[in-house]
């Protein structure tokens, strides 16, 4: 039996009068990399967010490992990386991380470890305002990472990164995934899709394919998933064209 | 409320400020700037004009740059989406307005034992009363200046809004508490309004600290600010909102 530690049931998110997302029913397992791909604008981030329970939902039920998403036993669980870095530009690199794994409760180890895994150990005592934007993300990226989540949430993590760097951490991904935790990852970028286990993609509020990367190809008979995706909407579109266009 | 939690906020927010030096260097330079400028003023005039503004500012310099610092950083913390990353951990809410309630009550007693040591030992203001209590006076003002800061940055979008609320939260306070006009001298209803506003107490408790040595009102005084700042703080924690739209 697949063992579900995320039960996404029938959300609906409303932000600023708008219909974000649609009743999405999704689940994550644990021990694999879920990519949520899909355009910028399509609810991604807004998906994340009420994963973490810093959402306010509309209507709908996230559950994590049995318990209400943002319920207090959780937030020791859960690693976020939003998508603009979120650390302390004024601080440096060691101090950004002794913060947030005092919060967390994990000791020094628990830092240095994270700043060898995001390959940032050259930079411990520079002040994160200067570093490059790709730098500063990974600092961020590092501090998910303090206290060995169960559920890894990441928005668009690798945007802007070498294609090194990118590599070594989908590689990173995996191994955490395959030390057990489920790792959430989304993208803008489609040529990340067959970096991951299993893919959601999205669009407009609603998720459009929930399937292995090379089970999404073969249904739509596409070489890759840019075109899957397109022909994906192009079905989409003639069945129910009228209803998206009224919603907008 | 963690006091591990709490106590690493207060210092991380205190290595931020020791890291921007100039912000630093005008948080303890400064307020002794203006009050050797005020003393400056009164020079020429007979009487003991300073003895009778001093007090007063020693009670506003705390207030009205902990309010400015602190509405900004925090706007600051929101925007950058820091604030969001720690609601999402083992953060209470009062974990993070302790902190920095703790830090600026730190830098406000650095701040406060400057200005003071200034004015008596160098300027020559007169104290009747404990001079160290002058001092806790200026804590309690520079924490409830932090507390209404706190607050009044859930209401701003964008530090240029958290800077303007300063005119409305604070000027009028100033107007109010007794500097300019006596507060039993204003009009009644005014004087109704000054008694709803905490600067008030705070400046009534220099006075009082400055002109006898008895304490007692001093410390219903700052009582009175000590409860503001608390409330201002519940109602902080109140608009710090784990979920957003």
């Amino acid at each position: 039996m697949v063992n579900n530690l995320v039960e996404v049931r029938s959300l609906v998110v409303d932000r600023g009068g708008r219909r974000v997302l649609h009743g999405l029913d999704i689940t994550i397992e644990q021990g694999s990399v879920t990519g949520l791909l899909g355009p910028s604008g399509c609810g991604k981030s807004t998906l994340m967010r009420s994963l973490v329970g810093v959402q306010q939902l509309t209507s709908g039920q996230v559950t994590i490992a049995g318990s209400e998403a943002g319920s207090a036993q959780l937030r020791n669980r859960i690693g976020y990386v939003t998508q603009a870095a979120s650390v302390y530009d004024d601080l440096t690199v060691r101090e950004n991380l002794s913060f947030f794994a005092r919060v967390l409760g994990a000791d020094g180890a628990a830092v240095d470890e994270a700043i060898a895994t995001v390959d940032l150990a050259g930079q411990t005592d520079q002040v994160v305002g200067r570093l490059s934007g790709g730098q500063r993300s990974r600092v961020s990226l590092a501090v998910a990472l303090l206290n060995t989540p169960d559920l890894l949430v990441l928005d668009e993590p690798t945007v802007g990164l070498d294609p090194v760097l990118r590599r070594d951490l989908w590689a990173l991904f995996h191994r955490l995934a395959a030390a057990g935790a489920a790792v959430f990852v989304s993208s803008h970028v489609m040529d990340e899709a067959d970096r991951c286990d299993r893919l959601l993609l999205m669009r407009e509020g609603r998720i459009i394919a929930d399937d292995t990367p090379a089970h999404i190809r073969e249904k739509t008979d596409t070489q890759d998933i840019e075109s899957a995706f397109l022909a994906l909407v192009d079905a989409d579109r003639s069945e129910d064209g009228s209803e998206e266009g009224s919603e907008r | 409320m963690t006091p591990r939690i709490l106590l690493a906020v207060a210092q991380r927010v205190l290595t931020q400020l020791r890291r921007d030096h100039r912000t630093a260097a005008m948080l303890l330079v400064l307020p002794c700037v203006l009050m050797t400028l005020l003393w400056w003023m009164f020079q020429d005039i007979p009487g003991s004009l300073f003895d009778r503004f001093g007090p007063a500012l020693l009670a506003m310099f705390p207030f009205i740059v902990m309010f400015l610092v602190t509405s900004v950083t925090t706007l600051r913390e929101r925007s950058s989406g820091t604030l969001e990353r720690l609601l999402a951990m083992p953060m209470g809410k009062l974990d993070f307005l302790g902190g920095y309630a703790v830090a600026f009550g730190v830098v406000a007693a650095v701040q406060a034992a400057l200005a003071v040591a200034l004015s008596v030992g160098l300027l020559g203001l007169d104290v009747e009363g404990p001079v160290l209590l002058l001092g806790v006076v200026a804590v309690a003002d520079a924490v409830l200046g932090t507390a209404l800061g706190l607050l009044v940055s859930a209401f701003a979008r964008t530090e240029f809004q958290a800077v303007q609320f300063m005119p409305l939260f604070v000027i009028p306070q100033i107007l109010l508490c007794g500097l300019f006009v006596p507060r039993t001298s204003l009009p009644d209803f005014l004087h109704a309004v000054s008694s709803l506003l905490p600067l008030s107490y705070a400046t009534d408790a220099m006075q009082t600290l400055v002109t006898t040595a008895a304490t007692g009102d001093v410390w219903r005084d700052l009582g009175i600010v000590a409860a503001f700042a608390v409330a201002s703080l519940a109602l902080g924690a109140a608009t710090l909102r784990r979920r957003t739209p």
